[in-house]
């Protein structure tokens, strides 16, 4: 046993990198896969319609714990070895697009109609009006609440700490296995969570008061 | 080839039962505790002087962007670690509901906002205290205004229980995972949880969307009117 100490910060900074990639990059694939999803949600067809609102139905009622535990022994089920990078980042996009995919329908359907007919009657194609039309002005609509979700993303990073990740949590379960001091270390974990997703809120409030006006 | 096996279900499905008890109420506690603290706290920052004002800021935003997995790693290792110990259950439920608290306070502050002040003055007119006034005349607005918001913070609460699990708290995920750890059936287990799961959250949905309907019937009118509106307007 021994005290924390300056080296144990530095070693939750070093694994705070896992974090910060990882939430990187399931928000970028999250993205991808969200913007996929707003469109089918979009489409005409009633068929694709339900599929999309089923798929986002499962995204949104099953905890990310439980779907990054599915990606996890799941994949291994199927006979493919993932990393706990790998499985929390499969497990965190799904979560992230389901929920972006939402925010951006909502900002996209809340475009008054008259806006697609215009367009529509300057004989634009339907992704000539999605380019020039509407997504410029729901973009206007979704960033606010999209910049908020990311701080739910970083926050469920944490979860990859299960699966045997060593990003920031783990780091702090490991140092906290060395030292005993519990209430230090998780602290210590917390703020540097907190320095992570606090500039990120400011950042979202800012612009959804920037665009209430 | 390996197919799906839910033997296990038959001599397991107890403890998922049991452990499906415990987690809606958790939520319950959660929810309902949450939404007391998330009142006091939502006045404070709504009302408060600027002493009450910070100190309701710096806690919701403290709890707001911090992983509720590290939250209850203070509440349950954390402060057995200073001398102040709690059994797991405790030590989850005290984590949900000062999480819950925090976002509850968000949406009651948005509510408290909502009132116009006419309300208040109305209420002052007919010589009411501060309290009725609040109890009969702003909460009943404010709570009908925010109950969609509200109820989906609980399903959120019902849903991040499940992380609760790590602190060996007795809930849905911790009995799978027990499973899991008997049986080695892990896929087929967590594909029963997260079926679990989604039945739960599809029951809590239709019933706070029912309780919404009885308690803010009027809620119902104005929306439908006011859909109406908007489709002439087209």
């Amino acid at each position: 046993m021994r005290e924390f100490s300056y080296n144990d910060i530095y070693f939750l900074l070093d694994a705070t990198q896992y974090t910060v990639w990882l939430s990187l990059a399931s928000l970028f694939l999250g993205s991808v896969v969200g913007i996929g999803i707003c469109l089918l949600r979009l489409s005409n067809s009633k068929l694709i319609g339900a599929i999309a609102a089923t798929i986002v139905a499962i995204g949104q009622g099953v905890p990310p714990l439980v779907l990054l535990f599915l990606a996890y022994f799941g994949l291994a089920f199927a006979g493919i070895v993932v990393s706990p990078f790998m499985a929390s980042c499969i497990a965190l996009s799904f979560f992230a697009a389901v929920y972006l995919g939402e925010i951006w329908r909502s900002a996209i359907q809340s475009i008054p109609i008259a806006q697609w007919e215009a367009s529509e009657s300057l004989s634009l194609s339907w992704a000539q009006q999605m380019i020039y039309v509407i997504v410029p002005q729901a973009i206007r609509l979704a960033t606010p609440s999209s910049v908020g979700f990311i701080v739910q993303l970083v926050k469920n990073t944490s979860l990859a700490s299960i699966v045997g990740l060593v990003e920031l949590t783990r780091a702090g379960q490991l140092v906290n296995n060395a030292t005993f001091q519990a209430f230090q270390v998780f602290l210590t974990v917390a703020i540097i969570y907190f320095c992570i997703c606090y500039p990120i809120s400011l950042i979202s409030r800012f612009l959804e008061k920037k665009t209430a006006h | 080839m390996y197919f799906m096996q839910f033997g296990w279900l038959w001599q397991n499905y107890d403890t998922l039962l049991y452990g499906a008890l415990t987690t809606i109420l958790l939520t319950i506690g959660a929810c309902a505790a949450g939404s007391a603290i998330g009142i006091i706290v939502g006045l404070c920052r709504h009302r408060g002087n600027l002493l009450l004002r910070t100190c309701g800021a710096a806690y919701v935003e403290a709890i707001r962007n911090t992983p509720l997995l590290v939250q209850a790693f203070i509440i349950y290792f954390g402060l057995s670690s200073v001398g102040f110990r709690l059994d797991p259950l405790p030590a989850a439920l005290v984590a949900l509901v000062i999480n819950c608290g925090a976002y509850s306070a968000e949406i009651f502050r948005a509510g408290f906002q909502s009132i116009p002040p006419a309300q208040k003055e109305a209420a002052e007119s007919l010589a009411l205290s501060k309290i009725q006034t609040f109890v009969y005349v702003i909460l009943p607005q404010a709570l009908r205004n925010i109950w969609v918001p509200l109820s989906g913070q609980f399903i959120l609460i019902m849903l991040a229980s499940s992380i609760v699990s790590q602190i060996s708290a007795e809930e849905l995920t911790a009995a799978a995972s027990q499973i899991q750890s008997q049986t080695f059936r892990s896929f087929e287990v967590y594909v029963v949880l997260a079926a679990l799961y989604l039945a739960l959250s599809i029951v809590l949905k239709t019933v706070l969307v029912r309780m919404g309907i009885f308690f803010f019937p009027e809620q119902r009118i104005l929306r439908r009117s006011a859909k109406r509106a908007r489709s002439r307007g087209r």
